[in-house]
């Protein structure tokens, strides 16, 4: 008796613990069918980007300064400015591949530029600009490995990638034998390739050679084998910032600002 | 409400991540309650440099952040993430249980240890015979908790590619991007695990209260 009572107690519990659960997820669902998020910006006077704080070139936060620096950011910033003015300050928050699209959903960023690849799959959750940065998928491998390209992640090698990237879906298409293992962000992966972990490291190229800045013992290997074109990603539904952001990009291109920073950042 | 698709389209995944969730966590329980005795033993031990090391032992690891140990354990050994992962929790948890049972040999009333000693006891005799049977009583509710949060804490696999159930639930949500609910998914398979886990605490807690 005094059993049963107790099982049921428990199952009660538990049973309430699962509403609740089930029970914040409504409650996110229903904050998305927000506002516009211009009138936002602009009532706010500041414009939030999501930033990598990780990549080396795109996004990356100097320790002895405290600051993000990257591609990524000083293109914001230069969009920020050509969209509004001085009226709007440009605030960066951090995110990573895996949280994203997420903030976007839930209003924590107005616009993603964290090296985020254009894909058909990303389209259905969020908006994206035209294209403001092409890179492609590569391999970053010690000196003298064994990998030389993507033919040779054949069966037992293993391919170090990082959590909701294009890569690690892509990587797996086209080198099916090979293990992928996937890591929360680049600085772990790569982290993880110097200890030994794995036989390559994939990603965008462009992030790649950033690493291989960084410690010449390891280089980039057979080229791409994707296209991975890098949009601005805002939260669906919202056309009116996606053109504003589109006609921004177009200026700063015509005016050579967008080359001038280009060229600051990537040598190659 | 919660999108179910995301389970049962991924139950594959869950269910990999929950085998290896319950391996990990059973391999550094054993571990860990081998290892943490074992500490225990040395720092009550009348030997000085068994004590030393135990005391050693435990203050560093306790007051180093359990992922910090186990990003340590996968880069500095040559093991996957699983083997690694579960090399660091055990290395943590064995801290925890040593105190645990340390504070349940202490308290257990010096007098019973001299009566033991003066019927003609060897100190190993008198520790088996008489005062661990009184002390696992006490230990056992506090052992129960570490052995709950181990449970959890075994989700730091994650970090380093361990494939348990975190893993996989950072994989799908990035795979599908339903974030939320796939993580309430997560944190109800961690209570199936953990919540079987608090009830048998409790009952055995009560039993044990019950004999005294």
């Amino acid at each position: 008796m005094f059993k049963t009572k107790k099982f049921v107690k428990m199952a009660l519990i538990t049973a309430m613990a699962a509403i609740f659960l089930a029970g914040c997820g409504g409650d996110k669902a229903s904050t998305d069918s927000s506002k516009d998020v211009l009138a936002q910006i602009k009532e706010d006077k500041k414009i939030v980007f999501g930033v990598k704080h990780d990549t080396r070139l795109f996004g990356l936060k100097n320790p002895s300064t405290g600051e993000v620096e990257g591609f990524d950011i000083d293109l914001s910033k230069a969009l920020a400015e050509e969209m509004f003015g001085k009226d709007v300050k440009p605030e960066f928050v951090e995110v990573t591949s895996k949280t994203r699209v997420g903030l976007l959903n839930n209003s924590k960023v107005d616009a993603v530029v964290a090296t985020m690849t254009i894909t058909e799959e990303r389209k259905k959750e969020v908006d994206f600009t035209d294209v403001y940065f092409d890179a492609g998928q590569s391999l970053l491998v010690k000196k003298g490995s064994k990998v030389q390209s993507i033919d040779d992640l054949k069966k037992g090698t293993t391919v170090l990638a990082v959590k909701g990237s294009t890569s690690s879906i892509n990587i797996r298409e086209k080198a099916p034998e090979t293990t992928v293992l996937e890591f929360e962000n680049y600085a772990e992966a790569f982290t993880a390739l110097k200890a030994g972990k794995g036989d390559a490291l994939t990603t965008d190229d462009s992030i790649l050679y950033g690493m291989a800045e960084e410690d010449p013992s390891f280089e980039l290997v057979g080229g791409t084998f994707t296209e991975e074109p890098y949009g601005i990603a805002v939260k669906k539904g919202n056309k009116e910032l996606v053109d504003e952001l589109n006609k921004a990009l177009k200026s700063l291109k015509d005016s050579g600002k967008y080359d001038e920073i280009k060229d600051k950042w990537i040598k190659n | 409400m919660l999108d179910f698709s995301i389970l049962t389209t991924n139950m594959d995944s869950f269910l990999e991540g929950l085998k290896i969730t319950i391996i990990a966590s059973l391999i550094a329980l054993l571990g860990s309650f081998i290892l943490g005795t074992l500490l225990a033993v040395m720092r009550i031990s009348p030997f000085k440099p068994l004590n030393w090391l135990g005391t050693a032992y435990v203050e560093f690891i306790r007051n180093i952040p359990v992922l910090v140990i186990v990003f340590f354990a996968y880069l500095a050994g040559n093991f996957g993430g699983m083997t690694a992962g579960t090399i660091g929790l055990t290395i943590y948890t064995a801290a925890f249980i040593a105190e645990a049972i340390r504070a349940g040999i202490m308290s257990v009333p010096k007098g019973q240890m001299e009566a033991a000693r003066s019927t003609g006891l060897t100190y190993g005799q008198a520790m088996r015979i008489v005062i661990l049977p009184q002390a696992i009583k006490i230990v056992i509710p506090p052992l129960g908790n570490q052995f709950i949060n181990l449970v959890k804490n075994s989700s730091l696999l994650a970090v380093v590619a361990g494939g348990d159930l975190m893993y996989q639930g950072d994989l799908i949500s990035a795979k599908t991007y339903v974030t939320f609910d796939t993580y309430v998914f997560v944190a109800l398979f961690y209570l199936i695990l953990t919540i079987p886990l608090s009830l048998g605490v409790g009952y055995l807690e009560k039993r044990l209260a019950r004999s005294n």
